[in-house]
């Protein structure tokens, strides 16, 4: 069932929910998987955002998420000047994917202290956005709730060990993903979770053994809050 | 209870003794799992985005292709001079809906509702009679419950963009949203919102997406005071007691049947219809060669 508020919303600046909040949210969502705002950024522009994003301040808006800004703010249209101000290289180039939804950017993230990331998001209608692929891993997951990214490595009973620390922290599980790199080699979880995972819960997810890295996404307040 | 139908929504504030925005609040209250007064103050809070950007309008905003701006002023300078042919409220619903929707082309606030590009349609009819009627905020946040519900259905059973419905799904579900909140802000039943919303459907059905340059400029600016418009006619239709025949739930199914019979260059791919045309061609190419020497 739709949210009522993701019909009557988001507020946002125009001028398109897709190619402009959509935008924001995809660069929102790579800065927190991210862990902090990057220092370089290499953003890939596939089919209608390609097409009409200049026009849609797509972007703008994708380095405006990156900035850590959210959909309603008005500096979105001078993203370009605040990313230079903070330090944020960026580079804009166009790309033809297979099969991916009209409305789709690769974002390759660089941090000061040399984390990467890669995450290919697409935004599919109403500023609602869909992760595709992180690190050339399928994933599938949208934001709209609070999301748990794990890498850890393969071993049997590691999920059962993050699921029980989730559950004695009073935290639902609503959906869940495991994929692979290959047997006993690297495992990427995505929790999605109906309350927000605390910070202590989270130290505690980070200390079992083979976790190797936890990233979180805290769904926005106006994102069907 | 989900909010799948409209005769459903109408069928239980009916047999509860409740209004239609109550089983609305009701349903987001168990969904989100928050409380009546907090799904309430996010309503107040939504109206509140509205006003903003309307009193935030100015006339000499553009848009960076050149195509959008001033034409809110243009009508508010002539409505003041009270020679309008359609009068005072329809006058200004006119002039708000230009107003909000050259500012969401211009990259400024608005509330998406469904949708940024449909964004004026349902503040046009609703800032101006708030001040015509003097309307409370919670009088207009329960309008704004009727409106969500109005839009949920529709989102459900049909579509609410134009890549998958055409300009119908947006224009036509934001006009059709206005149309019930007014009714429901005059005092009609729930049957008459039901009416007022399939009437508003109607009306726009077939209506086909085609921006010129993909852009959310031409014409959609326009497309929202025609949505507007026919959102008033429909609830004052409602309001006597003139019914649609066809009942509101088959309306919204063949709207989203027609949504899904469009061909795909009338859904927002600015391949079609006025997109299509020279001079919507011409804006393409013009803005092709901008983007060009910026990447």
């Amino acid at each position: 069932m739709l949210d009522i508020f993701d019909i009557l919303g988001p507020v946002m600046v125009g001028p398109s929910s897709s190619h402009t909040a959509g935008a924001v949210r995809i660069g929102s969502m790579a800065r927190t998987l991210l862990g902090q705002t990057p220092k370089k950024a290499r953003i890939s522009l596939h089919g209608s955002f390609a097409e009409t994003g200049l026009g849609h301040g797509t972007d703008r808006a994708l380095i405006a998420g990156l900035l850590g800004m959210r959909p309603d703010d008005l500096r979105i249209p001078r993203s370009f000047t605040i990313a230079r101000e903070e330090g944020l290289e960026f580079e804009f180039q166009e790309v033809q994917l297979k099969e991916a939804h009209p409305n789709t950017a690769v974002l390759e993230l660089e941090s000061a202290d040399g984390g990467r990331l890669k995450l290919q998001a697409s935004s599919v209608g109403g500023g609602r956005i869909h992760a595709d692929s992180l690190d050339d891993i399928a994933v599938d997951f949208t934001g709209a709730f609070n999301t748990l990214i794990i890498h850890s490595l393969d071993i049997s009973g590691e999920l059962a060990e993050v699921t029980r620390t989730l559950s004695g922290g009073g935290v639902n599980i609503a959906n869940m993903s495991l994929c692979r790199s290959r047997r006993g080699g690297q495992v990427l979880m995505v929790i999605e979770t109906d309350e927000k995972v605390p910070l202590l819960l989270r130290e505690q997810l980070r200390r079992i053994p083979h976790v190797e890295t936890l990233s979180y996404y805290e769904k926005e307040d106006a994102y069907g809050a | 209870m989900a909010l799948d139908s409209m005769v459903e929504i109408i069928d239980r504030a009916e047999q509860e003794g409740l209004a239609f925005w109550q089983v609305v609040q009701a349903v987001d209250v168990e969904e989100r799992q928050v409380t009546a007064e907090a799904s309430m103050e996010k309503m107040r809070a939504t109206w509140r985005a509205m006003l903003e950007s309307d009193a935030t309008y100015r006339g000499d905003r553009r848009t960076p292709s050149g195509l959008v701006g001033g034409d809110g002023k243009r009508m508010r300078l002539y409505t003041a001079e009270n020679h309008t042919l359609s009068g005072g409220y329809m006058s200004e619903v006119i002039t708000t809906a230009l107003c909000m929707g050259e500012s969401n082309a211009c990259m400024r606030k608005i509330v998406a509702a469904p949708t940024a590009g449909a964004c004026g349609v349902l503040p046009a009819v609703l800032i101006p009679l708030s001040w015509q009627d003097d309307l409370k905020e919670d009088d207009i946040a329960r309008a704004l419950y009727v409106a969500a519900g109005i839009g949920a259905v529709i989102g459900f059973r049909a579509c609410i963009s134009g890549a998958s419905g055409g300009c119908q799904a947006e224009i036509g579900t934001a006009s059709a949203m206005a149309a019930g909140a007014l009714v429901h802000l005059r005092g009609g039943s729930c049957r008459q919102v039901g009416h007022a919303v399939a009437m508003a459907l109607k009306n726009l059905m077939g209506l086909v997406c085609d921006p010129v340059a993909g852009l959310v400029e031409v014409p959609c600016v326009k497309r929202n005071v025609i949505g507007a418009v026919n959102a008033v006619s429909c609830a004052d239709m409602a309001l006597a007691g003139i019914e649609s025949r066809v009942p509101v739930d088959q309306v919204i199914d063949a709207m989203g049947s027609v949504g899904q019979h469009m061909p795909v260059e009338f859904r927002e791919t600015a391949l079609g219809g006025l997109a299509a045309t020279p001079f919507g061609q011409e804006v393409k190419e013009r803005l092709q060669n901008c983007r060009a020497s910026k990447m």
